[in-house]
């Protein structure tokens, strides 16, 4: 699906990531971890193209990220789920709208009921209407992860989605994540929650990478 | 993209970018104020068109033999130089003015008193040519040989800077045409990418979500060009307007004389707010791919 082969990145003049090599298998479950600042999110816009590496390659579906055009990038995209730290609602629309937002730009219609569940499913039926502005934290997320999902992709991919959540909110959000796991989705979840980390290998066979000193390795047993 | 498929609804890009406040009024705003100004140059130019043709067919098809030749051989010569022009090929008609009327000409300078019989004024002969034209220079000959003081002016050095002057001014009226276009654009231009900067938050958003730039620029390209469209619509009503309500200036026959359209002349005018979409077209498309590049 998504990999990485000795890849850097570098930003102002001083490298962010270094000497990367991973492979993001299909129906995976990946966690990557490390103190704030480290890189996850750069590790992240890499890996949905919205940064290009500076050394090394990365291959998205099969194709090196170089040689994608800029509907290349969009089209695979639409292939990648991405729950933003900071969720990246358009506030002038309500909440319905921006959950099918992937599926109207693809020009791809939804049936009502179609979102009506999704939104039921992340425990948002009630609020189809309501704009970003108004959710609290925790619904703000769940509505990130359903839009994610809502076309159906291959690869999710969240950057610190219980941030601002407490652990109640934050188990609900990862039995979500790894339902759709168990439905064969690949899922790399950013997140310095060790907690949750645990929390989660008790369900799956999820793997733990740690990034630090621009480097990224498999953490030890100890998660 | 296209432009038809751009005026097409589209409820759902429209939507998806939130109204885009002053910037849209400012593009409807320029779009009225340019088709209003450019209805009065094409009306200049449609004008000036008609004059420079006015004078150079009237000029074109007359010319003057103007005939000096002592007293008691004048009217010898007038009819010497009135049989070449008769049968000079070209030329349809040849008559010597009256007194009267060579004192009707030269009453603007010297006044209605003017003594012409005292005087020692050149014989006028007005000939009228058909509209093949005739030979100048071999009638220049003739008349040398018949009447020798007799000087054809075909008035070519007077017809030559009125026409160019017509032309010009035929010219100028297109000119300023497609300056306010090109002002249009560039006003459009800034409009866009105002918008497109003021929501680089949500085309941030949209590229995220897989949009391609084409899906993105489309929902801008068509809130602008249907801006241009609908100002320029209201501006070239306006000025279709104004230029039927101005004052008829017939009897002063002036150079005022015919400003504005005539007959199939009023439709050109209703190209203008296609023409206005277009350009916004244009230029808006061309700004947004720019723009998307740098925003994302």
């Amino acid at each position: 699906m998504i990999a990485f082969e000795n890849v850097a990145y570098s930003y102002g003049g001083g490298e962010l990531l270094s000497g990367i090599s991973l492979r993001l298998a299909p129906g995976s479950f990946h966690f990557l971890t490390g103190p704030s600042g480290a890189g996850k999110s750069t590790f992240l816009k890499l890996c949905y193209a919205e940064l290009r590496p500076t050394a090394g390659h990365i291959t998205l579906f099969d194709r090196d990220v170089r040689s994608l055009s800029r509907d290349d990038v969009a089209l695979n995209r639409r292939r990648i789920g991405v729950v933003h730290q900071d969720c990246q609602f358009l506030d002038h629309l309500p909440l319905a709208a921006n959950v099918a937002l992937p599926l109207t730009v693809a020009g791809r219609g939804s049936e009502a009921s179609d979102l009506t569940d999704l939104l039921g499913w992340v425990g948002l039926g009630s609020l189809a209407d309501a704009l970003p502005p108004s959710l609290s934290g925790g619904e703000r997320q769940r509505a990130a992860l359903a839009r994610a999902i809502i076309m159906g992709p291959d690869v999710i991919l969240a950057d610190e989605p219980t941030g601002n959540l407490d652990w109640e909110m934050s188990l609900r959000l990862l039995t979500l994540l790894v339902e759709l796991n168990r439905m064969g989705k690949t899922v790399l979840v950013a997140t310095h929650d060790l907690n949750l980390i645990r929390q989660a290998k008790a369900q799956i066979p999820a793997r733990v990478l740690r990034i630090a000193k621009r480097r990224i390795q498999l953490a030890g047993a100890d998660l | 993209m296209n432009l038809l498929s751009i005026l097409a609804p589209d409820r759902q890009a429209d939507r998806v970018v939130p109204p885009s406040g002053h910037t849209a009024w400012l593009t409807q705003f320029t779009a009225a104020a340019m088709a209003f100004l450019a209805v009065f140059a094409l009306a200049l130019s449609l004008a000036a068109g008609r004059l420079a043709d006015r004078w150079s067919d009237a000029l074109e098809r007359t010319a003057t033999v103007r005939l000096s030749a002592p007293e008691d051989q004048i009217d010898l010569q007038t009819a010497a130089v009135l049989e070449v022009l008769t049968t000079t090929p070209g030329i349809t008609s040849a008559r010597a003015l009256s007194d009267d009327e060579q004192r009707a000409l030269l009453e603007p300078w010297f006044g209605p008193d003017l003594p012409v019989d005292a005087l020692p004024l050149p014989r006028l002969i007005e000939l009228t040519e058909d509209g093949a034209g005739y030979d100048a220079e071999g009638l220049r000959q003739r008349l040398a040989a018949e009447a020798p003081g007799a000087v054809l002016d075909d008035h070519t050095r007077w017809r030559r800077p009125l026409a160019v002057a017509a032309d010009r001014l035929r010219l100028l009226g297109l000119l300023s045409i497609g300056l306010i276009a090109a002002a249009t654009a560039a006003m459009i231009t800034l409009a866009a990418n105002a918008a497109l900067a003021a929501n680089a938050q949500v085309i941030r958003v949209l590229r995220l979500v897989g949009a391609r730039d084409a899906y993105i620029a489309r929902a801008f390209v068509r809130r602008f060009t249907l801006r241009a469209l609908s100002g320029a619509a209201i501006g070239t009503a306006l000025g279709m307007i104004g230029v039927a309500l101005l004052p008829s200036t017939e009897a002063a026959g002036s150079f005022l004389t015919g400003l504005g359209f005539t007959g199939a002349g009023w439709i050109l005018p209703l190209t203008l707010p296609p023409l206005a979409a277009l350009v916004a077209f244009l230029a808006t498309r061309a700004s947004a791919f720019r723009k998307l590049r740098e925003l994302t």
